[in-house]
C-alpha cells in the first residue's frame, strides 16, 4: 500500500477523533472501485432519474448542460453497481477503467 | 478525617465511587456485583450523590452509556461481572479505542456453562486485550483505594484510558471487613474535578467514533498502545501521590518474603492473602518461599516482575482462569513469554487452581510447593495442571 495521505500515529486527534468538519468531502472513495466503471450510453436513457435516486453514495447528480441528464462522480462511485441493476433501459453498463469513456461526461476529480 | 468502619467490600466500592462524585453511573445488577451497583442507586436516590444513575436494560447497553456519557464529558462508572462482562465485549475495546476514562468494577466470576455465580478470573481474562488498564485487589480496602486511583489515572492527559479495578466475587465482595474511608475534603485533594481533553460539544464540534480505514486503522491502535505502556509512569506516579495522601502504598508487583526465597508463588487477587499465611507457616517450618503478587495486570509491569523473581529457583503460578487449548494459563503463559523475552532461565509451574470459587486453602499451597520441587528435582519438564480435580 502506498503511504501517500497516511498520517503518523503521533499526530493522530485523540481517539482518532475527527475535529475538521466535512473532511470527508476529500474522501476519495472511488478508488475502491475494482478496474471497472459504470457508463451511461445517452441513446437509451429516458432521463428517468432513477441512477440518480438510488445510487447510494449520491454519484448522480443533474447535468447542467442537457436538462434531464444526469453526470457520474468518479470521486465517490465505489463501484456497486446499484445503478446498472436498476436502470430500466439498460442504458448504463460497466467499461474498464483503462478504456477512455466513449459516452456520458464526467464529472467529480 | 478518615473514618474506620466495618463494611462491606461492595459498599466500600460504591462509597469510593461517591467520594469520586461521579457524574453518571449506568449498569445492570448481575450476582455477584449486584450490591455495588444497588447501593450506588440508594445514594443517588436519597441526594447523597449528585450523579445521573442510568438503570440500563442490559450489560451492552451499560457500557455503551458510559461511552456516550464519558464522550460527552462525564466522569463515569460502571461495575459488572461474568456474563455481564461477556455482554460488554464488544464495547469495551471502543471505550479504549476513543480513549474514554470511565471506570469499571468488576467482581470476578467464572462463566457458564455450567452456571457458576462463584469467583474465579474466567471474565477479567476473556477481556485481557481490550485495551484497558487492569488492576488486581487483594481487599476491601484495596478496593476503595485502586477505584480512588484509577480516576487519577484514567483521566490523566497523559493516559485518557479506562480502567477495570477487579474484585474477586463472594470472596471479597459479600466480605464485611474493616476500611478505612477517607473524607470528601481528602478525596478532593487528591482528585481535582475532571477535565476533558476532548468532548461531544455543539460549540466546538468533533467526530468521535470514525471508520478507521486500511491507511489509518493501524496508526490509530499504535497511539492506544502507545497510551497503555506510557500509564505505567503514571500509574506508579499516582500510586506514590496516593501514598502520600492516604499513607497506603501500591506498587505494580508486590512481594511477601520474597527476598532471598527459593520457591515463589505468583498470584493475582484475594488468592495471595491466603498465599501469605501459608508462606509464613512453610517459613515457620523452614522452607525457602515467598511471593509475588501481580497488582497491575495490564500494562504488565515486566521489569518489576523480573526484578521480583531475580535469583528465586522455580515459580508456582497460580491461575485462576483456563486458558483452554494452549500450554499454561493466562498468567504463567504471560510471564513464560517475558522471562524468555529477557533470556531468564526459570521453572515454571502452574496451576490453575480456585475456580468457581473452589477454596485453596494454605495446605494447597503447601502441597504445590512440594510437587513442584520434587518435580524439578527429578528432572520432569514444567506443566500446568488443574489443582484438585476430582478424578
Amino acid at each position: 500500500m502506498a503511504d501517500e495521505g497516511m498520517q503518523s500515529w503521533k499526530t493522530l486527534a485523540l481517539g482518532c477523533a475527527m475535529t475538521e468538519p466535512g473532511s470527508s468531502k476529500r474522501f476519495n472513495t472511488g478508488d475502491w472501485r475494482s478496474g471497472r466503471r459504470p457508463v451511461t450510453d445517452r441513446e437509451k436513457c429516458i432521463k428517468c432519474g432513477k441512477c440518480y435516486i438510488l445510487c447510494p453514495d449520491m454519484c448522480y447528480s443533474p447535468d447542467p448542460e442537457a436538462e434531464g441528464y444526469y453526470l457520474w462522480d468518479s470521486f465517490y462511485c465505489k463501484g456497486c453497481g446499484i445503478c446498472i441493476h436498476e436502470c430500466p433501459k439498460d442504458a448504463i453498463s460497466w467499461q474498464d477503467e483503462k478504456e477512455e469513456d466513449t459516452h456520458g461526461a464526467a464529472c467529480g476529480s | 478525617m478518615a473514618r474506620r468502619v466495618g463494611l462491606e467490600v461492595s459498599l466500600a466500592c460504591s462509597e469510593a465511587v461517591k467520594l469520586c462524585n461521579v457524574d453518571v453511573v449506568a449498569a445492570y445488577p448481575i450476582t455477584p456485583q449486584t450490591h455495588i451497583v444497588e447501593h450506588l442507586s440508594e445514594l443517588v436516590a436519597d441526594g447523597h450523590l449528585d450523579a445521573e444513575f442510568v438503570p440500563v436494560e442490559s450489560e451492552h447497553s451499560a457500557m455503551s452509556a458510559c461511552i456516550g456519557a464519558s464522550a460527552a464529558g462525564a466522569r463515569t462508572f460502571t461495575s459488572t461481572a461474568s456474563q455481564g462482562l461477556a455482554l460488554m465485549h464488544e464495547m469495551l475495546f471502543i471505550a479504549s479505542g476513543l480513549r474514554l476514562p470511565i471506570v469499571m468494577a468488576v467482581a470476578n466470576r467464572s462463566l457458564s456453562a455450567p452456571i457458576s455465580i462463584w469467583n474465579d478470573h474466567s471474565d477479567i481474562m476473556a477481556e485481557r486485550d481490550v485495551g484497558w488498564i487492569q488492576v488486581f485487589a487483594e481487599n476491601g480496602q484495596e478496593v476503595l483505594d485502586l477505584t480512588i486511583h484509577a480516576y487519577k489515572v484514567a483521566e490523566d492527559p497523559r493516559v485518557l484510558l479506562p480502567v477495570a479495578v477487579n474484585l474477586d466475587g463472594f470472596i471479597l465482595t459479600h466480605v464485611i471487613e474493616p476500611i478505612e474511608i477517607p473524607d470528601q475534603a481528602e478525596v478532593d485533594a487528591y482528585l481535582p474535578p475532571y477535565t476533558p481533553q476532548m468532548r461531544l460539544d455543539i460549540a466546538n464540534p468533533v467526530s468521535m467514533g470514525m471508520v478507521g480505514v486500511p491507511e489509518v486503522y493501524t496508526e490509530a491502535r499504535k497511539a492506544c498502545l502507545v497510551a497503555l505502556e506510557g500509564s505505567y509512569e503514571v500509574i506508579k506516579e499516582h500510586w506514590e501521590g496516593f501514598a502520600q495522601h492516604f499513607g497506603r502504598r501500591y506498587q505494580p508487583i508486590e512481594t511477601y518474603q520474597a527476598e532471598g526465597a527459593e520457591t515463589l508463588f505468583v498470584t493475582m487477587g484475594s488468592l495471595g492473602e491466603t498465599c501469605m499465611t501459608a508462606v509464613d507457616q512453610m517459613r515457620e517450618q523452614g522452607q525457602s518461599v515467598g511471593q509475588v503478587r501481580i497488582r497491575l495486570w495490564r500494562p504488565f509491569p515486566v521489569d518489576d516482575f523480573v526484578e521480583a523473581v531475580k535469583g528465586a529457583k522455580r515459580l508456582v503460578v497460580i491461575d485462576r482462569a483456563l486458558q483452554p487449548g494452549s500450554a499454561s494459563g493466562p498468567v504463567a503463559t504471560e510471564l513464560k513469554a517475558l522471562l524468555y523475552d529477557r533470556g531468564i532461565e526459570m521453572y515454571v509451574a502452574n496451576f490453575v487452581a480456585g475456580l468457581s470459587g473452589r477454596d485453596v486453602t494454605r495446605a494447597d499451597f503447601a502441597a504445590m510447593a512440594q510437587r513442584v520441587e520434587a518435580a524439578q528435582a527429578a528432572g520432569q519438564p514444567m506443566t500446568c495442571e488443574m489443582w484438585g480435580v476430582k478424578e
